[in-house]
């Protein structure tokens, strides 16, 4: 088997300070990959860079496209970077001001990827924004309504939405959960387990919650000043953690 | 009396600025940045238009200016009357007798031939601006071609007014590649601009930027495919003058008591059907 991604001796600095150091890791198809650290530990620093949003200092990133297979996305067009970033792939970000389009309706956000690739035909946008809607349990009667007026959890299932209309391959996610409430994002994190293991999602989530690695990930990588500290199937990482800064994580969420 | 050089600018800004209309010619639908000279008018009376006419103009030719489809406004008069100081070009108010039409907001209705050059006044050249404020961005997704955003622009039009809301300034794609806007012409005239024999140039003065369609290039009005494009206009009017149904009307107000009609924009047009009319009751 191929892997989906493929990354190897990332790193990135800004200016002089560090940001993730000589990152590798191998992601398989449908397999879901968490990410754990604390602040500023360089997990949205190694996001960006997978992601394109950011040119690494040193490093590859190999992505099985459909056409070519296994290409290394830093050394591609932007062109070509943009094409996967609307097509194959998707980013949900942890604000969903950042994901979204607040001035456009629940439907045009959904529709914006179709349209991006070419569709042209609005009675068949309208269908399938209506679909996704109803997979992310928002009411398809507010299709036309603008994220403004939705809660928090909504417009964050409405960015999922956004992301999944085009069939990604390969779903970053940056804190999906975080600045939600507890009882929100556990209905969240449902939903995006229901359609990770229904549309056999591959994925990158990078998280502060254990929770949230504990439901959706396969394996897990946990990093500290920049580097991967400790990587492994994530019941063998959080049940016997073998780095005492994992140690420290496992024990400080069992506290709280 | 002072001695201007012929049209007005100097050599060297004419040369600058035909080599940015060579430029647009060659990239049809392209927007071409040129350094704007300050112009004995104020920004919004049509200065991009002003230059790029300026630049084109020989001796030969004959120039009729257009406001809103009419050659007797304040700012048609004024530009023609301008042109003809400082160039000594004949002027017309007849489209077929113009080699060089300088227009704002519509397009003539007599079809355009051969050799004419059509010079628009664009106000606001970048049809992305408003869903995207920041230049290196519209930059970016015309270099691109990624054009959904606009595609998702007409889709809100259409769930939130069952039609593309657009009367005006309604963008065009350009031999399929460039997404351009044709300036606030009604979108009545957007069939005019493809496949048209005359050279088109479009100009935008406060914001330096100039563009263009070579003769005969193809030029299609974003739609959907269940909502295509419609140059229609309000069905079943008329000139209340020549009598003309397919020409652009606008509607005018005749007495203190709300008595309206509806007339030609173009007057041109208008006067001339009503002359053949004479001639044929004669
Ligand atoms: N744009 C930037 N310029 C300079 N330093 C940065 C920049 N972005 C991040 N950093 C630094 O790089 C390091 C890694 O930051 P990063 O944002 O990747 O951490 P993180 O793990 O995502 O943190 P958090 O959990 O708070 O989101 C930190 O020391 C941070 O201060
Ligand atoms: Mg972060
Ligand atoms: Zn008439």
């Amino acid at each position: 088997m191929i892997p989906l991604l493929q990354v190897e001796g990332l790193s990135k600095f800004y200016g002089h300070h560090l940001g993730c150091a000589d990152v590798n890791f191998t992601l398989w198809p449908g397999e879901v990959m968490g990410i754990v650290g604390e602040s500023g530990s360089g997990k949205s620093t190694l996001l960006n860079c997978l992601a394109g949003h950011m040119a690494p200092d040193t490093g590859r990133v190999m992505f099985d496209t459909r056409d070519l297979g296994p290409r290394d996305t830093l050394a591609m067009s932007e062109p070509e970077r943009r094409w996967l970033a609307r097509t194959d792939w998707a980013f949900v970000h942890q604000n969903p001001r950042d994901g979204l389009r607040m001035n456009v309706s629940a439907g045009g956000n959904v529709g914006d990827r179709l349209m991006a690739v070419g569709a042209r035909h609005y009675g068949d946008i309208r269908a399938q924004a209506s679909d996704w809607l109803g997979r992310v349990e928002i009411d398809a009667g507010r299709i036309d309504e603008r994220p403004r007026a939705f809660s928090g959890g909504m417009q964050q299932r409405l960015q999922i939405a956004r992301n999944l209309v085009t069939g990604p391959r390969l779903v970053f996610m940056d804190e999906p959960t975080g600045g939600l409430d507890v009882s929100v994002q556990a209905r969240l994190l449902d939903l995006l387990r229901g359609l990770v293991q229904r549309l056999g999602l591959s994925a990158v989530i990078v998280t502060h919650d254990l929770a949230v690695v504990r439901l959706l990930a396969d394996r897990l990588m946990v990093m500290k000043d920049g580097h991967v500290v400790e990587e492994g199937l994530t019941d063998q990482v959080l049940d016997d953690p073998q780095h005492a800064y994992t140690q420290l994580l496992v024990s400080s969420v069992l506290q709280v | 009396m002072t001695e201007y050089n012929f049209a007005y600018l100097d050599e060297a800004t004419k040369r600058m600025l035909r080599r940015a209309i060579l430029k647009a010619v060659a990239i049809p639908g392209y927007q071409v940045p040129f350094s704007s000279r300050e112009m004995p008018m104020p920004y919004g009376w049509g200065t991009g238009g002003v230059q790029v006419t300026a630049a084109c103009l020989v001796p030969e030719d004959t120039l009729k200016v257009i406001d809103q489809g009419a050659d007797d406004t304040t700012n048609a008069v004024s530009i023609r009357k301008f042109f003809a100081r400082v160039a000594h070009v004949a002027t017309t108010e007849a489209t077929a007798e113009a080699s060089v039409i300088q227009t704002r907001h519509r397009i003539p209705e007599r079809p355009l031939t051969d050799g004419q050059i059509l010079v628009f006044q664009v106000p606001i050249p970048e049809p992305l601006r408003f869903l995207e404020p920041r230049e290196t961005e519209t930059r970016t997704m015309h270099a691109l071609e990624d054009y959904g955003l606009m595609q998702v622009r007409l889709y809100e039009d259409i769930a939130r007014h069952g039609e593309i809301a657009r009367a005006y300034a309604y963008p065009v794609r350009v031999e399929g590649r460039y997404i351009m806007d044709p300036s606030p012409i009604p979108k009545f005239d957007n069939p005019k601009l493809d496949n048209s024999p005359a050279l088109q140039l479009f100009g935008a003065g406060r914001e330096s930027r100039i563009y263009a369609l070579p003769p005969h290039t193809r030029v299609e009005s974003l739609d959907f495919e269940d909502y295509p494009f419609t140059a229609s206009k309000a069905a079943g009017q008329r000139c209340a003058i020549c009598g003309a149904e397919d020409s652009y009307l606008d509607e005018v107000i005749t007495d203190d008591a709300g008595g309206r009609m509806f007339v030609c924009s173009d007057t041109d047009y208008c006067a001339t059907r009503v002359a053949a009319q004479a001639e044929d009751a004669a």
